[in-house]
Parts: C-alpha cells; sequence; structure tokens
C-alpha cells in the first residue's frame, strides 16, 4: 500500500520560509542520519539533527519549541559529512532566527557571572549574543 | 647575504588584544625572529565572529569585507608592497574573514552590493587572500623553523587541537577537513612528537562556555582525557575560546571528578618561541590557567 503523506499550507510555507532564510534545499535530505552520527553534542538535545531536518521537511513547526536547535554551535562536522551537501548550521539558524527576529531571546544576559566576565574571551560574548539574542 | 625580510598585513581580533595577548606577544617575537614582520592593520573592526548563516540577511558581511578594504587601502599607501594575503591567528577571525571573502568574491551580486552599501569606503576589489599563519609557515616551508630552532622539544608528547574554525566548512579548510596534518607537522619541525588521537577536530563548545557550561566541561573533559590516553603532555591550538575552554574549564572539570589530572593548553606559537630560544617575556605563560612550566620544565633552564 503506498502511503502518501500530506503537507497543509500552513506547513508548507513553514518549510518554504526555513528554506529562504537557511538557503538550503531542505527537501533533498534523504534522513541517512550522518549528521547525527557526526554531532557531537546528541547527548545534550532532545531530538536528533536528522530529525530537526524531517520535521521542517514535513512543517512541523513544533521544531521550534527544541532544545536541539539552541544546542547546535555551527562546528560543521554534520556538513562536512553530509552525503547531499547540506548545510545543517544554517537550518538551525534558520530556525533561531524565527525567534531571534521577533526579538525572544534564548539567553538571559543578566545570567553572566560577572566575575567570570573579567576572564572570558571575548569571542565568547560576542558569539553567544549573535547566536542567542535578537 | 641578509635574507629580505617579510612584511605582511596582519588582523589580530578583539580576543588578541584582551585574554590572549600572549598568543599575539609570542607570534610577534617568534615571527621576528624568522623574518616575518606582521604589519598590523590600521582601523580594524570586528571580524564579525562567527559566520552569518543566514541566506536573506547579507548586513552580517559588511564587517568582515569592511577589514579587506583596508588590505588594499595599505597596498595603495605603500604600507607593504604588492602583499594581498591577510594574516590571522584567531581561528574565528579566519574563519569568518575568510568565509565572507569568498561570500563576495565569488559572487559579483553580493560584491556590488556590500560595496553600495558601504559607499563611503573605497570598494572592495576582491583582491585579498585571508590565510592562517599554519598555512604562511607550511608554505615557506616548517624546515625553515627547524633551521632557526634553538631549544630542540626533544621527547615531548604534543597534542594538535585543530578545533573547528581552522577545517570546516572545507572550501576553507587549512588542510585536509577530516584527517588534516599541517599543525602536526608544525610540531615535528619543532624537534617534539605529534600524538595520534581521535578528538583533535572534535568541537569543544565554543560560546556555549556562557549559557550552558556544562556542555563545554563535558567536551572538554572527553577531548583531554582522549589527549592523555594517547601519552599527550600538553595541547596546543590557535582559537582563544578553545583554549578558554580547555584551559580554564579544567577547573571545574577538576571540582566534579578529583581523578581528573590536568594538563597545560597552549597556543602554539608559544610553543614556538619557546623552541626557537626566546625568553620568558615572549611566552606569556601567566596568562595560562594550567601553569605549563612544570611540563616544559626541561627546556626552561
Amino acid at each position: 500500500m503506498i502511503k502518501k503523506i500530506i503537507i497543509d499550507s500552513e506547513g508548507n510555507k513553514f518549510l518554504e520560509k526555513i528554506e529562504t532564510i537557511s538557503g538550503e534545499k531542505i527537501t533533498s535530505c534523504d534522513q541517512c542520519g550522518v549528521c547525527t552520527g557526526s554531532c557531537p553534542f546528541t547527548d545534550n538535545m532532545d531530538i536528533t539533527p536528522s530529525n530537526v531536518m524531517r520535521k521542517v521537511q514535513l512543517g512541523q513547526k513544533e521544531v521550534l519549541e527544541t532544545k536541539t536547535i539552541w544546542v547546535c554551535a555551527s562546528c560543521l562536522h554534520c556538513m562536512t559529512r553530509c552525503p547531499r551537501g547540506l548545510d545543517l548550521s544554517k537550518v538551525a539558524e534558520a530556525l533561531r532566527q524565527i525567534s531571534l527576529r521577533e526579538a525572544i531571546d534564548n539567553f538571559d544576559i543578566d545570567q553572566i557571572d560577572k566575575e567570570e566576565t573579567k576572564k572570558l574571551p571575548p569571542i565568547a560574548l560576542v558569539g553567544s549574543f549573535r547566536k542567542l539574542t535578537g | 647575504m641578509r635574507e629580505n625580510k617579510l612584511r605582511i598585513p596582519y588582523y589580530p581580533g578583539c580576543t588578541l588584544k584582551a585574554n590572549a595577548k600572549n598568543f599575539e606577544v609570542s607570534a610577534l617575537h617568534s615571527m621576528e625572529k624568522l623574518g616575518i614582520e606582521m604589519i598590523e592593520l590600521p582601523r580594524w573592526n570586528c571580524c564579525g565572529v562567527v559566520e552569518s548563516l543566514t541566506a536573506d540577511d547579507k548586513m552580517r558581511h559588511l564587517a568582515p569585507v569592511r577589514n579587506l578594504i583596508r588590505v588594499e587601502e595599505m597596498n595603495e599607501a605603500g604600507i607593504v608592497d604588492d602583499e594581498f594575503r591577510l594574516l590571522t591567528l584567531c581561528s574565528m577571525c579566519f574563519n569568518t574573514l575568510k568565509r565572507s571573502n569568498k561570500f563576495v568574491r565569488e559572487d559579483q551580486e553580493n560584491l556590488d552590493l556590500i560595496n553600495d552599501f558601504m559607499y563611503q569606503e573605497p570598494d572592495y576589489q576582491g583582491k585579498v587572500e585571508v590565510i592562517h599563519l599554519f598555512e604562511l609557515l607550511a608554505d615557506r616551508g616548517f624546515s625553515r623553523i627547524t633551521e632557526k630552532i634553538e631549544k630542540k622539544l626533544e621527547k615531548l608528547n604534543v597534542a594538535a587541537y585543530y578545533g573547528c574554525m581552522l577545517l570546516r566548512p572545507r572550501n576553507i579548510s587549512i588542510d585536509d577537513a577530516e584527517n588534516p596534518n599541517i599543525i602536526e607537522n608544525f610540531v615535528s619541525a619543532l624537534g617534539a612528537n605529534p600524538v595520534n588521537w581521535h578528538n583533535k577536530h572534535r568541537c569543544c563548545g565554543s560560546y556555549h562556555t556562557l549559557s550552558n557550561k556544562q556542555l563545554v566541561v563535558d567536551s572538554v573533559k572527553e577531548i583531554i582525557q582522549d589527549a592523555q590516553k594517547n601519552r599527550a603532555e600538553i595541547i596546543i591550538t590557535s582559537c582563544p575560546l578553545c583554549a578558554f575552554n580547555l584551559d580554564q574549564r579544567q577547573k571545574e572539570i577538576k571540582e566534579q571528578d578529583d581523578n581528573f589530572r590536568q594538563m597545560p593548553i597552549l597556543y602554539f606559537t608559544q610553543l614556538l618561541a619557546l623552541a626557537l630560544g626566546l625568553g620568558k617575556e615572549s611566552f606569556g605563560f601567566d596568562q595560562n590557567y594550567i601553569d605549563p612550566e612544570p611540563v616544559l620544565k626541561r627546556f626552561l633552564e
């Protein structure tokens, strides 16, 4: 029996939006799982990187609520190995941008240990602000 | 006959002027000894730190590209002589500058857009090549370092840590992205022994060190223990964020696991300065959290 998955127009709009922001052809993902196998931080994630790709393909917006998209640190292990040449760091960034462009931060700057800021390299601070705040 | 000195534009970036002063000073002094004069870019600005990953927002490429204009200006002003290579030390600066350079050089539309937006600046002509110090040293031949060595670092086991930014994405990598050996070759040139290990390009956790410290602590522990398992005595790196995480987060690892054996993390230029026979003022070991002196004692006397 052939199963057919129907993605509603809202889901399709979501997929298109993420493809526009990321510039990646997300529908070409084959779900081979090499990204998940390569990712050093899956232990800290709630869903796997390949699962993020699948959810975006299907237009499932709840992917925005996952920890995974914020844990991705763009280390690019996955991209280096993806047989489809996809850059998952750009997909994660696009998903983060949905919140960040509405100025919804994922990181409370007040939580930074004041003593530690004296030791922290500026690139750690700027990197965090760029990735986690809108 | 006296060898001609190489004069090359150099982009330091913010962290080399703050937490990683020991990286800069050790590099400047070592390069002087190797006949390379690093000329700091006038009016440099932030490299952007993390590469822009959004296709629909090109604004983030302005900062890196503006730095590249400075290199062309240096050539026009005669500060350097037909030297369009821009030397970087910090891996993150290298990554963002090189990627943004590709972004404008390989797409005329992007170049025009960025140039139009920065109409008060001279147009960027796309002449600049962003390179990392490892590439410069490798191109000149690591044997030229060996010739100048005063203290051969014999029997010192060194783990070469690449991190992410020197290798990925593949199209800007300083070596094979999956199986690099450029830093190992550098280590061999100093007379030291590069260890073979698995985690040399595993991500340390990067900027999560602020918002998700435990993630970084766990990652660093795995990296360091792998280096130790392969008998490394020190780890060298060129990324100030990796260096911070690998060095400073050993405090938290030790608090959580008393059996953990701490080990020194050095910038590769600190090791180079040592091998070149430079003085303590060129090492900047006081900025290292784990004191490297006990391990390097036999070379410091």
